[in-house]
């Protein structure tokens, strides 16, 4: 059986160690999570998990069998082969040397990157994204040399479907 | 009303209608136990964490109601970890409670402090860290809520000694446990496609499991498998959910089952099972695991359906419920001449029965443990409640002592907990005292739990202890012997006390047996005596459990001695 990515988007409780109930739940059974993001909706009692993660069709129906399981978890959504908005902040520190600086601009022209930061010899960029296209602006920015990166993890939101 | 959170404790156990506590005190629950002089909860002393737990459990098993316990801080809710773990594998209701340092040292590494929520996490059905005297009330009530309702299994509440001596004007709590919603009602139409399987199957097997205990659905269940004329078997958990003596009974399943319920779980062409979760002893090999059978599976766990082995027709609900609905379902059909449309069947599962019966020699010399449980199977009727240690005692005594009812067999089935039977049993003499109980123990496990005697002694619970003695840590030695060459490594226990000099030295009453003429006179004397009895059977040290199936291996390929 081959392994897919699934996204799911979970509603916990917000409650202190809901996190750590989670991702223990995760560690303890040997589940994978790609990346994990987590605040407060706009519900103060609740909180709002997405998690990219791996695994069989079997896997995935006891990852979303066990979560629902926990006590604080109030609802297990599974986006995965559903309408959704999926996006994702990245902040990338490259090596900006003068004479690859247009070519970065370029870049972040193409990629609605927003320069945050600018030193002698790098910039920030900030992008706003989803993951294939995360994915193709970092292949491209390689090349010049990545210092840092720091990334959200996705978040998602089903689409509403449209009346009639 | 002001009340301190001490109080409130109080108040709230009596309200849930507890009545008896295992614990232990500790600088950071002598508030608690302040309050307990104040109200008609007995309080048990044990001599080691670790038993109450164990007796908690046991006391919820014979009683079918939660068990409780209480410790202090650290060290005490570190010691009550194996009792957790074991409780969680086995879905056993018990709610305990730890001590923990006042909020205001929590983090500090402050003296007898531990994280006991966070490491028992993974263990408990759902723990608490009551951090205001305001929740105390909520969060116990919820606690005992959450531990029976549903798959049961054990609740952590853990207190700061701040929140049990804080005073606060208390209010009747209301329980805010928002999504949890366990399903007890099957779906219908599921069941009446169960009900056109059975009528389909011309080789079909019921396997029952510890949740039809749990749901105290015995009664249904084996009025389901009287309409149906299914033979049956059970996991370890599940021993006692139907009567041995009856015909249908084919033994137990597994690794140390008997040959013809493997052989049929290996032919039958439709498996309903109720209440059990496929543990990996019971399967064997999963893939060659009832290959030619549609495979139905009722549990009121989502998680433990299609976790380890594939399901034709998932059936969530509660047993008791199902097999209900089941039942009326089943008197509306005419199912025809059950026995004579099933005579093929049982006629291959006879001829399985005649080629490995549960068998050993008992020859003049030397004691066969296999002897002793049928012994003490005979003497006492088959009714006592039995608990068992961990390992050839435990397999011995599910295989010898056929049990014919609920509740009545006790052990640490999921975890396999050396050191569980002697505090098991002391809970459950306490739930039960007009009833026997008897231990079932080898002389490894019973030497991890032994200062439990005092409490037994000290709480006037009398519980008998059947020692089988082979000086060895037998079912890891057996193992050694079939598949390490007969390297025993470190399992020969050849130094240990004289049990019938340490049953006298607690107040207990010690007899020993070494040759099997004595065995009936050592278990009439033993059993006859009104008090704590530590009976010791010197017996034949390589004796091995068979059949067996070798780890890894399908469950039809056992070897028979």
């Amino acid at each position: 059986m081959t392994e897919e990515k699934y996204i799911l988007s979970i509603l916990v409780d917000n409650e202190p160690a809901v996190l750590s109930r989670i991702t223990g739940l995760f560690s303890g059974r040997g589940y994978n999570i790609d990346s994990l993001s987590v605040a407060q909706t706009h519900d103060p009692l609740v909180s709002r998990v997405t998690m990219l993660t791996r695994g069989t069709e079997p896997i995935l129906d006891q990852i979303k069998k066990q979560l629902n399981k926990l006590i604080n978890v109030r609802e297990v959504i599974d986006l995965t082969g559903m309408e959704y908005v999926q996006r994702e902040l990245a902040l990338i520190k490259v090596t900006a040397e003068p004479e690859r600086r247009a070519e970065i601009l370029r870049i972040v022209d193409i990629f609605r990157c927003q320069v945050v930061d600018v030193g002698p010899a790098h910039y920030t960029l900030a992008v706003m994204a989803d993951e294939g296209k995360l994915t193709a602006l970092m292949k491209l920015l390689k090349p010049m040399g990545i210092k840092e990166v720091a990334r959200t993890g996705s978040v998602a939101l089903s689409r509403e479907t449209c009346p009639g | 009303m002001k009340l301190k959170g001490a109080q409130i404790l109080m108040k709230v156990l009596q309200e849930e209608g507890v009545d008896t506590i295992f614990g232990y005190p500790g600088g950071a629950v002598i508030d608690i136990y302040d309050e307990f002089s104040k109200t008609d909860i007995t309080h048990i002393l044990v001599r080691h964490e670790q038993g109450a737990v164990h007796a908690a459990d046991g006391y919820a098993r014979a009683k079918g109601t939660v068990g409780v316990c209480l410790v202090t801080s650290g060290p005490g809710a570190t010691n009550t970890v194996t009792g957790i773990a074991s409780a969680y594998m086995d879905s056993i209701p018990i709610v305990v409670f730890t001590g923990q340092v006042p909020t205001s040292l929590i983090g500090n590494d402050a003296f007898q402090e531990v994280d006991i929520v966070g490491i028992t996490r993974p263990c408990t059905k759902h723990n608490y860290l009551v951090k205001r005297t305001e929740d105390l009330g909520r969060i116990v009530k919820e606690a005992f809520h959450l531990a029976r309702s549903g798959r049961p299994g054990p609740v952590l509440v853990d207190i700061p000694k701040d929140v049990s001596n804080g005073v606060i004007e208390y209010e009747e709590p209301t329980l805010k446990l928002n999504s949890y919603q366990p399903v007890y009602e099957p779906d219908i139409k599921s069941l009446e496609k169960l009900v056109a399987l059975i009528k389909e199957a011309k080789k079909p097997l019921v396997l029952g499991g510890g949740g039809i205990i749990l749901s105290n659905a015995a009664k249904e269940f084996t009025e389901f498998i009287n309409k149906t004329q299914i033979p049956v078997t059970t996991s370890l958990m599940g021993l006692g959910a139907f009567p041995a003596p009856d015909p249908l009974w084919l033994g137990m399943i597994g690794m140390h089952g008997t040959y013809r319920a493997n052989m049929t779980t290996g032919e039958c062409d439709l498996m309903i099972t109720v209440g059990a979760r496929f543990d990996d002893r019971v399967t064997g090999k999963t893939d060659q695991f009832a290959r030619q059978a549609k495979i139905v599976q009722i549990d009121i766990d989502p998680t433990s359906i299609q976790k380890n082995i594939p399901v034709t027709l998932p059936i969530v609900g509660d047993c008791k419920k199902t097999l209900a609905h089941l039942n009326n379902l089943l008197d509306k059909e005419d199912l025809g001449d059950l026995k004579a449309k099933r005579a093929k069947w049982f006629e291959q599962i006879d001829t399985w029965k005649e080629k490995a019966r549960l068998s050993y020699e008992q020859k003049e010399d030397v004691i066969k443990p296999q002897y002793v449980i049928e012994k003490l199977y005979e003497l006492t009727k088959g009714e006592a409640i039995i608990t068992t240690e961990v390992g050839q005692n435990q397999m011995w005594a599910a295989q010898y002592y056929h049990l014919k009812q609920p509740n009545h067999f006790i052990t640490s089935g999921g975890l396999g907990v050396m050191g569980f039977g002697l505090p098991a049993a002391i809970g459950a003499k306490a739930a039960c005292p007009d009833q026997m109980v008897v231990d079932i123990a080898g002389d490894g496990s019973i030497q991890m739990n032994i200062q439990e005697l005092a409490t037994a002694i000290q709480f006037c619970l009398p519980v008998k202890i059947v020692l089988l003695n082979n000086q060895y840590l037998g079912m890891v030695r057996q193992w050694q012997e079939l598949f390490y060459e007969k390297r025993y490594a470190c399992t020969a226990m050849e130094y240990a006390p004289d049990f019938v000099k340490l049953a006298e030295a607690y107040g207990a009453v010690g007899l020993r047996a070494t040759k099997p003429e004595e065995v009936e006179s050592v278990l009439s004397e033993g059993l006859s005596n009104p008090g704590t009895v530590i009976m010791e059977f010197v017996v034949s040290r390589e004796e091995g459990v068979y059949p067996m199936v070798p780890a890894g291996a399908a469950i039809t390929e056992m070897l028979l001695v």
